[in-house]
């Protein structure tokens, strides 16, 4: 036991000793949360839109206060000039702009029913789909309060979307889980399989071999620091996002804290496996990022909804862990919801970290003959 | 003196179709400072790694230490020391870092840790550098601090893989003067190089060539033997033929 901490010691001197490392370990994951929760948002927030108004009557003039009222939408202009359109949209002044035709009320009460034109900037096409909704939701909200007493005879039926469990369309939600699986990634797999490795490239495994510690040892204390360091990033993602980016764990916090440890542990046997297989840190970095980040960024649904996905590509993500991993923590965060709901993804990565830790604990035997 | 710490009998160790150490049979004695000499890919580093427990040998016999590679491996880690020519000290430790770690790995109690580093470093004259970094130390003080490292433990034989390389003649005089210090106590020094004047240091020298010792004895004796001047002229002599 003495020999093991003198071990870990010596590990974390590695860790801290390096500025490199240290960054990428504390660093990265803050970076991450903010970037994602700020920056790179599908979030509408005061989105600039104009509004081409060729009908100037009671009805228009309610829509557009409606939408305004609104505070994802801020109207910079008012006109019934057609063709600053496209000059704003090029400018990337507005997001959207809405053309209400001139015969708007005559239509609504002739026939019931009129048009209005929705356009958006799909150079961004979460985005201008999310506008396009929000904008449709507004004038349909409008329509049911204003017209439903009106037009009694006609049964107009009415879409009401409403977003559930993310109602302002934040994007922080979806990221959160996102970053939270691979930070994991980044530090169990990635900076552990290195840790391991680097001792063979430098040579030290080998004095290390021929030492009386244990094979077995050697891994432990290796893997040790890099655990403790993933949950410090756990609490600080976690305490980023209640906190900083206002989005409330709905769930059992014990809950989402256990499922976390058991994806930390499955990484940490990938990481291990890898070090096993490869002799440089660069093959480690390789096959960590190749082999963990990549499906997780495309595969685990964070990035790219895996419904939309052809099918070959969807039988090939039920075998990336984060996938369920994300999964787990968006039911939880997000939904509030208990174990009865997320047993089956638990399981699923219980199985694959108790796959990963045989596949390298027979590796790490063969290797050692 | 007389007693075996080493002995091998027809050790040989095989890669599929490649014998990479045939047959190899002798004997080190304690205290003695042994040469273990050879050209590159000659087998030496493939024997050395079958003494210190890296490399299970496909068939022979040998003990290190009075334990049997193959059965005791465990008890032959503890009464060895390796210095490889690869790594020598983590370099983001210091030098005191260094040799708790390694005591520590050996089995040392921290206090007994503290107390030979205090030794070690007025013996060294290194009160200047004991908490600095392996990094900012020359190669010199490098190659002494792991040469002490490897013997900290009191080890029954220590294993040293080309101590020298990359070291200037003053330091390699140095360290020449700890090895027969360390030697002086009765620790057997199993030595690798490719100084052929470090060869003429050494009590016993083997001459490795394919896989086989091709000559085995003290320095001057095998130059009477082979009739030659200097151990260039013996080495020459003996790994030449293979062209």
């Amino acid at each position: 036991m003495k020999r093991l901490i003198n071990f870990i010691i010596k590990e974390f001197k590695h860790i801290i000793r390096d500025p490199r490392v240290l960054l990428i370990l504390f660093g990265m994951p803050v970076v991450q949360v903010l970037i994602f929760g700020f920056a790179l948002t599908n979030e509408i927030k005061n989105s600039k839109i104009i509004v081409i108004d060729f009908a100037r009557d009671e009805i228009s003039k309610k829509m557009i206060n409606k939408i305004e009222a609104n505070k994802y939408f801020e109207i910079i202009e008012i006109s019934q000039n057609k063709n600053i359109i496209l000059d704003y949209f090029r400018e990337g002044k507005i997001k959207a702009a809405i053309i209400i035709p001139a015969n708007l009320s005559s239509d609504l009460n002739h026939s019931g029913s009129s048009q209005i034109q929705i356009i958006t900037d799909a150079t961004d096409v979460n985005f201008a789909n999310s506008i396009k909704n929000f904008i449709r939701a507004i004038i349909n909200d409008y329509q049911s309060e204003s017209l439903a007493g009106k037009v009694l005879e006609r049964l107009i039926i009415v879409p009401e979307i409403k977003m559930l469990y993310n109602p302002q369309l934040k994007g922080a939600p979806n990221f959160v889980p996102g970053v939270m699986s691979m930070v994991m990634l980044l530090v169990c797999v990635m900076m552990t399989a290195i840790a391991i490795v680097r001792e063979k490239e430098i040579g030290s495994m080998e004095v290390l071999l021929t030492s009386p510690v244990r094979p077995i040892f050697i891994i432990i204390s290796k893997v040790v620091p890099y655990f403790a360091i993933s949950t410090i990033d756990l609490t600080l993602i976690l305490l980023l996002s209640v906190y900083v980016l206002d989005l409330p764990i709905q769930g059992s916090l014990f809950l989402l804290i256990a499922e976390s440890l058991l994806f930390i542990f499955t990484c940490l046997n990938i990481g291990i496996l890898i070090s096993i297989r490869t002799s440089s840190q660069q093959i480690a970095m390789l096959m960590s990022l190749v082999g963990m980040m990549m499906p997780t960024v495309f595969l685990s649904g964070f990035m790219f909804p895996i419904e939309n996905m052809p099918y070959v590509l969807q039988l090939i993500s039920n075998v990336v862990p984060s996938k369920w991993f994300y999964i787990i923590v968006k039911d939880i965060m997000l939904k509030g919801a208990g174990f009865e709901i997320v047993w089956k993804e638990t399981l699923i990565i219980a199985s694959m970290m108790f796959f990963f830790f045989l596949v390298s604990f027979r590796t790490f035997k063969v290797r050692l003959n | 003196m007389d007693k075996i710490v080493i002995k091998t009998e027809n050790l040989t160790k095989r890669f599929g179709a490649f014998t990479a150490v045939k047959d190899l049979s002798f004997e080190v004695h304690r205290g003695e400072i042994f040469g273990f000499l050879g050209a590159n890919g000659a087998g030496k580093t493939t024997a050395i790694r079958m003494l210190i427990g890296l490399l299970r040998p496909t068939s022979g016999f040998a003990t290190v230490a009075g334990f049997d590679v193959y059965k005791e491996p465990e008890k032959i880690k503890k009464n060895i020391g390796y210095m490889s020519q690869k790594f020598s000290l983590y370099e983001d430790l210091t030098v005191l870092e260094n040799l708790k770690f390694f005591g520590g790995i050996y089995g040392l109690k921290s206090e007994a840790i503290k107390i030979k580093s205090a030794e070690l470093v007025e013996k060294l004259g290194m009160k200047n550098i004991a908490k600095k970094l392996i990094k900012e130390l020359p190669i010199g003080w490098r190659q002494k601090v792991a040469f002490s490292v490897a013997v900290f433990h009191n080890p029954a034989i220590v294993f040293l893989d080309e101590p020298t390389g990359g070291v200037d003649p003053i330091v390699r005089r140095q360290f020449w003067d700890m090895i027969y210090e360390a030697s002086e106590s009765y620790i057997t020094i199993f030595v690798t190089t490719h100084y052929l004047d470090e060869a003429e240091y050494c009590n016993r020298i083997s001459i490795m060539d394919e896989g086989t010792i091709k000559a085995l004895g003290n320095p001057s004796e095998l130059k009477k033997n082979f009739n030659v001047d200097s151990m260039n002229d013996l080495f020459y002599l003996i790994a030449r033929k293979k062209i």
